[in-house]
């Protein structure tokens, strides 16, 4: 079977880890180059981006990843979509660059604006979401498809083999976000 | 997908703690696990906290040493304080309310505070109640020093747990207690029989529906973090390998010689809590810690973990 590795440096791995396994994956927790080389793919966790950013320079782990994201599929939620993002605004900061996307940070307000909503999916289905303390995704490059919508935005999108979600799908029973992820494996 | 595959760490008996309401405070207290959370006093040392890499900081006027120091009554911040702190990071700002002060909790959440800590560290405002964390949109983190406090905790709506240690201290003692004195007892419900439970939570103090929800998962439903007397990378390190899955720190940092130094070190760590070598590098050069208590030369008038019921 393929491992799915969850970046496991701060925030909701383990909600992660349980979602992979309901949707029928493997996952391993990934803290180390090491962790990172033995992973088909990787799932970057919501939690917070200043915080993860801060531990990938720590572990000499954002040039391994970058690396990695060449040629394997990646998944942000959340923190990880921030992480991904080619641009990130509210405040400005520094980002991997992999999905052709501009981010604005903690755009719906504080936690006492996050919630839980449905989304509109491509397939006109609809998806329970929850967002905390949720970016936006502003505007998105012509290689980038738009899986999902909320209130006019792109909640859910893919690049090649790479997805974000700005929601948490983790924290819900819905499993055909990480099944799709996993499908790329 | 049948109902029967939801992760039961987001399903409960009771109505309220499966409202989406409360699904979004534990949602939302899962995304700071693997972080540290670390009091702060003013905007510069709430830069230094973000800088550091805290997963969220605690607004507060003086850290829980101080407090200690300076006796008296010790009350909610100074909004001006809790604002400007706001403002200055892009980090979850969290703010100390009393122990029964529902009133300075609305003032936190009509502040905006993104979680409210209903904290022995300030001097209690009711010595019977606790606040009903249900009525309120903010989540609430509370202290706990066994089982049967956390489950009431739980009870009132708190969506996030701490064990309690001893604030102020830097004596990691008593945190040692008490993530293990939780620990076990979660542990010991997991092997008794469902008539056993009863009788359980009647030991407890705690709510029949709680007991059997531990007893089924061995963990407690929302996240279990540790507080009370972190001062290195290796006191950290130890209360999550003991099962804590996050770590306050108050006065830990911004009393030692270097807090930007230990703060980046006590981040690491909190990642890095099951890997020596990792924990090696965290621990060299870090200059002095904070000066520790020796607890069991404290009268028990001055200790704030027996603040709440």
């Amino acid at each position: 079977m393929k491992t799915c590795g969850i970046l496991a440096l701060q925030g909701d791995f383990e909600a992660h880890a349980q979602a992979v396994q309901r949707a029928g994956g493997h996952a391993v927790q990934v803290r180390t180059p090491l962790e990172l080389a033995a992973c088909h793919g990787l799932i970057i966790p919501g939690g917070e981006s200043t915080t993860m950013l801060k531990l990938l320079a720590f572990e000499g782990l954002t040039a391994p990843l970058l690396a990695f994201a060449a040629d394997k599929p990646v998944y942000g939620t959340c923190a990880g979509a921030i992480l991904l993002a080619k641009q990130v605004t509210h405040p400005a900061q520094a980002s991997l660059g992999v999905l052709d996307i501009s981010v604005e940070r903690n755009a719906y307000g504080r936690q006492i604006d996050s919630r839980i909503s449905r989304v509109t999916v491509k397939d006109q289905s609809e998806m329970e979401a929850v967002f905390i303390r949720a970016p936006i995704i502003r505007s998105t490059g012509p290689a980038v498809t738009i899986l999902a919508w909320y209130q006019g935005d792109p909640v859910w999108i893919e690049q090649g083999s790479h997805m974000a979600t700005t929601f948490h799908p983790e924290l819900t029973a819905d499993i055909r976000v990480h099944q799709r992820f996993l499908s790329r494996l | 997908m049948s109902q029967s595959n939801v992760s039961n760490s987001y399903r409960f008996s009771n109505e309220i703690r499966a409202s989406d309401e409360f699904r979004v405070k534990v949602g939302f207290a899962e995304q700071l696990k693997g972080g540290v959370i670390m009091d702060v006093t003013n905007v510069k040392q709430a830069e230094i906290a973000e800088k550091a890499g805290a997963c969220a900081v605690m607004a507060l006027e003086r850290v829980p040493s101080d407090i200690r120091r300076d006796g008296g009554v010790a009350r909610m911040a100074n909004i001006r304080i809790i604002k400007e702190i706001q403002r200055a990071v892009s980090i979850p700002v969290m703010a100390k309310a009393r122990i029964g002060h529902f009133t300075e909790a609305l003032v936190l959440e009509a502040l905006n505070v993104d979680f409210i800590d209903e904290s022995e560290v300030l001097t209690p405002a009711d010595e019977e109640h606790h606040i009903d964390k249900r009525t309120f949109r903010i989540p609430f983190v509370c202290g706990a020093r066994n089982l049967g406090e956390a489950l009431r905790r739980i009870a009132e709506g708190a969506a996030m747990i701490r064990t309690k240690g001893e604030a102020g201290s830097g004596n990691i003692v008593e945190a040692v207690r008490h993530i293990r004195t939780i620990v076990k007892e979660m542990r010991h419900l997991t092997i008794l029989g469902k008539e056993e439970l009863v009788h359980e939570a009647k030991n407890l103090g705690a709510p029949l529906d709680l007991v059997e929800w531990v007893a089924a998962n061995g963990k407690l439903p929302v996240p279990n973090f540790s507080a009370g007397g972190i001062a290195t990378p290796a006191d950290a390190a130890l209360v999550m390998q003991l099962g804590a899955e996050a770590v306050f720190v108050g006065s830990g940092i911004f009393k030692s010689e270097d807090p930007q130094k230990r703060a980046e070190a006590i981040v690491k760590a909190a990642t890095h809590f099951r890997d020596p070598a990792k924990l090696l590098e965290a621990s060299e050069e870090l200059g002095e810690a904070m000066p520790g208590l020796d607890i069991s030369k404290l009268p028990e008038s001055e200790l704030m973990q027996t603040r709440g019921w």
